[in-house]
């Protein structure tokens, strides 16, 4: 056996020792571990709903569809030459011609102007072109809209995105606010593991004193409480994380119901293989980073005496 | 082994517990340290084990000055010394085996390395069948023992022992100062402060009676105390 499987070996030691002591103290360490569960559970559960919200803004937006009036003087060859022309670009994944006699015929059937129109001399209504951008981002779609407003053919774009635009703007503050409350609380995950595990130290005094007595480096009395502040972080995360399961299978049956009443068929997403990784991966990082300062500052006042 | 040079140590309440304290221990050499409780036997064996620094004067073990040794290396130190405490300081949530192994564990030996030498201790001590218990399921005399195997198992060169008797009734502290002889016949340097006068009576080696501060060397086959 070399010194890196021995270095190894006893890193494994006191791994197991570490996570033996939180078993050995259930409700104590449950107690820290549902505290620092809560933490990394809000704003990690705020964040999915955000990014909810912003997936579901974002397939409201590709979804507008925009219209392009022509001018009266456009007839119906050029209409369709148009409308095929603007359907072959990039960034435009569909354009539905009306034409300026069935966009009467359709406004006689349903305005219930239907006598009144047949004192007009002429066809008021222009040809519109219905435009469906090819779901891009935003920038691109305001781009469109200006070029196809700049043709001569163009009498009129209308595109209403500024409620898209609000609701963007309100997300990206959401997400903001979720930041904050992120290092906040994550401020909170270091200070509850900190101080548990200064509980620990003091408990632990008389063995602390011994180890020291016999020889263990600060390093080998440190080494132990850092693997627990790491299992407390570790089982934090794993807690958190299945919290955010259960409540998010909870509301996916009432969103679900909602978005039908909506005509989407969007379903919730939880968090990814890479987020669920993410959030224990933070847990044990708080917990060793607690445990650290918190060895930091207690472990080298004890000394046999 | 252990030699110490016009070594004061005044606390920082203001009491001097050694006043200019000089003597040389051979290596190999087993004495007893002793003196009226107060007299500062334990703070020279603090002084020997690094707990304490003298305010003045110097300290050698084994060669090495120890004021030249930083905090920091204390530890390693630590680990060439086995230290015998009256209340044996043993870790009442392991086993007999686990605190046996506890220095050992620290200085990172090999787990079969580890286990052979942890036996080996407790065999000499006579407690081999009592590794798995808890040291609170032993009597007073065993768990000393257990304490005693502990300060020897990573073989130290030196031994230093405050007070190992001191809870304990005379047969039992006789059968531990025996054993710590039988350390002595290996070549292991001891100094054992001890108040018990009437036992190490029974026993030919030096003695370094300590009063007022000041140590007062008797030599071997010296009855007189």
């Amino acid at each position: 056996m070399n010194w890196i499987t021995r270095y190894f070996s006893l890193h494994a030691q006191e791994f197991s020792g570490a996570f033996s002591r939180v078993l050995h103290q259930p409700f104590g360490s449950f107690m820290t571990i549902a505290v620092i569960a809560i933490a990394l559970a809000l704003p990690s559960g705020l964040r999915v709903m955000v990014n909810n919200a912003r997936a579901l803004s974002g397939s409201w937006e590709a979804a507008i569809d925009f219209t392009v009036y022509l001018e009266m003087s456009v007839d119906d060859e050029s209409a369709r030459t148009l409308a095929r022309n603007i359907e072959a670009r990039d960034d435009v994944s569909q354009v539905a011609l009306i034409n300026r006699t069935d966009a009467l015929a359709d406004f006689r059937a349903y305005s219930g102007f239907g006598e009144a129109l047949n004192v007009l001399e002429e066809n008021p209504l222009p040809h519109a072109l219905v435009v469906r951008p090819d779901g891009g981002a935003q920038g691109n779609i305001a781009a469109l809209a200006r070029e196809l407003d700049a043709m001569d053919e163009t009498a009129l774009v209308q595109l209403d995105t500024e409620w898209v635009e609000r609701l963007r703007s309100i997300l990206e503050l959401a997400r903001r606010l979720v930041d904050i409350a992120t290092v906040l609380l994550s401020l909170a995950v270091v200070v509850v593991i900190g101080n548990t595990i200064r509980l620990e130290i003091n408990n632990r005094r008389n063995e602390i004193e011994v180890i020291k007595l016999v020889g263990g480096s600060n390093g080998y009395v440190r080494r132990p409480f850092l693997y627990l502040g790491f299992c407390h972080g570790l089982a934090g995360g794993i807690v958190a994380a299945v919290t955010i399961g259960i409540g998010l299978s909870l509301i996916s049956s009432p969103a679900r119901s909602l978005a039908q009443l909506y005509d989407s068929g969007y379903r919730l997403v939880g968090l990814s293989v890479e987020q669920t990784a993410l959030l224990l991966g933070s847990g044990a990082v708080l917990g060793w980073a607690g445990a650290a300062i918190a060895t930091a500052r207690h472990l080298h006042r004890i000394e046999p005496t | 082994m252990i030699r110490f040079e016009h070594v004061r140590k005044r606390y920082p309440a203001g009491k001097e517990a050694l006043s200019g304290v000089s003597f040389n221990l051979e290596k190999g050499e087993m004495a007893f340290l002793t003196g009226p409780s107060g007299a500062g036997k334990s703070t020279l064996l603090k002084l020997v084990a690094l707990i304490e620094r003298p305010t003045r004067g110097t300290v050698l073990v084994g060669n090495q000055n120890t004021s030249r040794i930083p905090r920091r290396r204390i530890p390693h130190f630590r680990r060439r010394l086995g230290i015998v405490f009256q209340d044996h300081k043993l870790l009442d949530d392991r086993t007999v085996f686990d605190n046996v192994a506890l220095p050992l564990l620290i200085a990172s030996l090999r787990h079969r390395e580890l286990e052979r030498r942890v036996r080996a201790a407790l065999d000499q001590v006579g407690l081999l069948e009592y590794e798995k218990s808890s040291p609170l399921s032993l009597s007073i005399g065993e768990q000393q023992r257990v304490g005693i195997a502990r300060a020897v198992a990573s073989r130290p060169e030196l031994v230093i022992a405050d007070e190992p008797t001191g809870n304990l009734d005379p047969e039992l502290s006789l059968d531990i100062m025996k054993l710590f002889e039988r350390f002595n016949e290996v070549g292991v340097t001891l100094l054992i402060a001890t108040h018990d006068l009437e036992l190490i009576d029974k026993l030919d080696h030096r003695r370094l009676r300590l009063d007022q501060g000041k140590v007062v060397d008797k030599p071997q086959l010296n009855t007189d105390c």
